[in-house]
């Protein structure tokens, strides 16, 4: 098994790893880094395009390491982002869930207005 | 270098339509909270005359207008391409989002004397994001460029959602955020996988070279389903009710109205334009049955809303599952596709401007009775006609009665639906039609009464002639001319097989 191959299989794993980090937590912060480990593993399948893409005096297809850093670049800015909105809610509700308040952050007509 | 990557005469408009909105941000960013809202409205106008002059480009030559970046034409190179949905769509995105600003000048204006605050800078500076992120979806002829644009959308459509600053327009924005993260994320994967197995992301060259593999069914899969979850179609639509319902009537205006059509827009692009060689795998009929689950499910929601922008919220899930009928009724090559194509292109602009229409009204509701209970709406049409009217016209739309673009759609679907023998698909646009009908009679049935009814504030004129306006292009649109279609068929790729063997 080559190297490729098998750094294929552990981006495969990550994004799997990822998928099932992301169904069954339900806290934010915790699908927060589910979706850095699935980046990752596209990050490392990017990677293997890159060498596979390989022609002529270049060792790595240049172009998908170049969407490579855009991509890490965007993840980060998203991560950071995520993160300052969680903070922001924990400021507002005290607490980090996509329910603060317990189900009133979704109004179901209660006669509050 | 073939005819589809070099630059046309006119080329150099698409880069311009992309340049106004991001220098405007610049500009707003140097110069703070107050220049930022009149840089906003004031390069509108432009960004309209652009969006006009692409369109007449287009139809002039009768083919996409095209601009290479820097010259380096593709696979290196990154090309921009504007057919004919393009360049509606980029109307569309420049006549609602300064709509959307004029309207929101009464929330967000900064008054003479006053700090300038962080709520207004934002929201003046999202805006013009959206139209930068949405500007590059519609032009963009690069499948890694296109995926910058969908973060770029998602980044500016999130603050929008919780530019208000309450607790529970966060949590909103972060569900919204995390869904769309994880939509884009997928998308990528999709994307590595296209590039590991034609060594290109460009649209043309990738419908060139396209061949069925293993790899490109995996891609296919992962970015439609990444795709479907920014669109907010059911079962996928979880964040878009607490995220569009809670931000304020403007940006719910533009993120209903245009911003998931932004990913839908995308969605059209992958299966018509770069997939349309993939064999059968059903993905066509899957994608048509999720629509109409969306229809029946996002309908019989709505009908149970307490709430206005609740209520419009679920109509939009609706809304947006009939763009889906696109898949099985616009694909092939037979007789009823255009039918299918023009139906599900003609929802797209219809529901924008209806759903604009109807967001606008209902903040200006919330406005005036301080609440957007529809319970308790007895009486209000007596006191905002205007509103109402609104209210009524957009929905005259969302139902398909004639005339509206509502129906233009619905009946171009039915047409294609019934010469394609698909029975299906008209039972569903026959059913989300009733059902549209019963959550717009609920609101209007409850303000027709002649009970007294005691507002906070008079409604705004201005607001409510700009909700008008809205509501009235959604109803001209079901007059539009036969060279309105033709128009959307500029740069329509010939064999538009998704799905067939």
């Amino acid at each position: 098994m080559s190297a490729s191959t098998i750094a294929g299989f552990v981006g495969a794993g990550l994004v799997g790893l990822g998928l099932y980090a992301l169904i069954v937590n339900t806290e934010p912060l915790k699908k927060l880094l589910a979706f850095n480990v699935i980046g990752n593993g596209v990050f490392l399948v990017f990677g293997i395009v890159a060498r596979r893409g390989a022609v002529g005096a270049f060792p790595f297809d240049p172009v998908p390491q170049a969407m490579v850093i855009t991509g890490i670049v965007v993840a980060f800015a998203a991560s950071a982002f995520a993160v300052a909105l969680m903070l922001r809610l924990a400021e507002e509700s005290g607490s980090v869930s996509f329910d603060p308040e317990g189900g009133m952050g979704v109004d179901q007509g209660d006669e509050d207005a | 270098m073939t005819a589809a990557d070099a630059t046309t005469q006119g080329g150099a408009l698409l880069v311009f339509a992309i340049l106004l909105p991001a220098a405007g941000i610049l500009a707003s960013l140097a110069l703070g909270g107050r220049a930022a809202e009149r840089v906003a409205l004031g390069s509108a106008p432009i960004a309209l005359v652009i969006a006009l002059a692409v369109l007449v480009e287009v139809w002039r030559a009768g083919r996409p207008v095209v601009y290479v970046i820097a010259g380096l034409s593709p696979p290196l190179g990154i090309a921009l391409r504007a057919d004919g949905i393009s360049t509606v769509f980029l109307l569309t995105s420049a006549l609602i989002v300064p709509a959307a600003g004029l309207f929101a000048r009464a929330g967000f204006a900064t008054p003479p004397g006053a700090e300038d605050s962080r709520k207004a800078f934002a929201f003046w500076i999202m805006l013009q994001a959206i139209s930068a992120a949405l500007a590059i979806i519609f032009v963009s002829g690069d499948l890694f460029n296109l995926y910058v644009a969908l973060e770029l959308l998602t980044f500016a459509a999130v603050p929008l959602a919780c530019v208000e600053g309450r607790a529970e327009t966060f949590a909103a924005a972060l569900r919204y955020l995390l869904f769309a993260l994880f939509g884009s994320i997928f998308y990528l994967l999709g994307a590595a996988l296209l590039y590991g197995a034609f060594g290109t992301l460009d649209i043309a060259l990738l419908a060139e070279r396209m061949r069925p593999l293993p790899a490109v069914t995996a891609a296919a899969a992962l970015m439609t389903a990444g795709l479907l979850a920014k669109t907010a179609l059911f079962p996928l639509h979880l964040w878009l009710p607490p995220a569009h319902a809670n931000a304020p009537a403007p940006a719910s205006a533009v993120l209903s109205g245009l911003v998931v059509k932004g990913s839908f827009f995308l969605t059209v692009r992958l299966w018509f334009y770069v997939l349309p060689a993939l064999p059968a795998f059903g993905f066509d009929a899957l994608l048509g049955a999720l629509g109409s689950g969306a229809v029946v499910f996002g309908s019989v929601l709505a009908l149970r809303q307490p709430r206005l922008k609740l209520l419009i919220a679920y109509s939009t899930i609706a809304q947006i599952g009939y763009l889906f009928l696109i898949f099985p009724l616009g694909s092939g090559l037979h007789a009823w596709t255009s039918d299918g194509w023009n139906g599900g292109l003609m929802q797209v602009l219809a529901h924008a401007f209806a759903k604009a229409a109807m967001f606008l009204a209902a903040g200006l509701l919330y406005e005036s009775l301080g609440h957007d209970r529809i319970a308790k709406f007895s009486g209000a049409a007596r006191v905002m006609p205007l509103t109402f009217l609104t209210l009524g016209l957009g929905g005259l739309s969302l139902m398909g009665l004639p005339p509206s673009g509502g129906f233009a759609a619905k009946w171009l679907l039915l047409r294609a639906s019934v010469a394609s023998g698909q029975w299906l698909w008209a039972i569903v646009v026959l059913l989300g039609g009733l059902l549209a009908a019963g959550y717009v009679y609920r609101i209007l049935a409850p303000a027709l009464s002649s009970d007294p009814v005691a507002l906070k504030a008079p409604p705004r004129r201005a607001g409510e002639a700009i909700a008008l306006t809205l509501a009235l292009v959604a109803v001209a649109l079901g007059f539009a001319p036969d060279s309105f279609f033709q128009l959307l068929n500029i740069g329509r790729p010939p064999l538009a097989t998704a799905g067939l063997p």
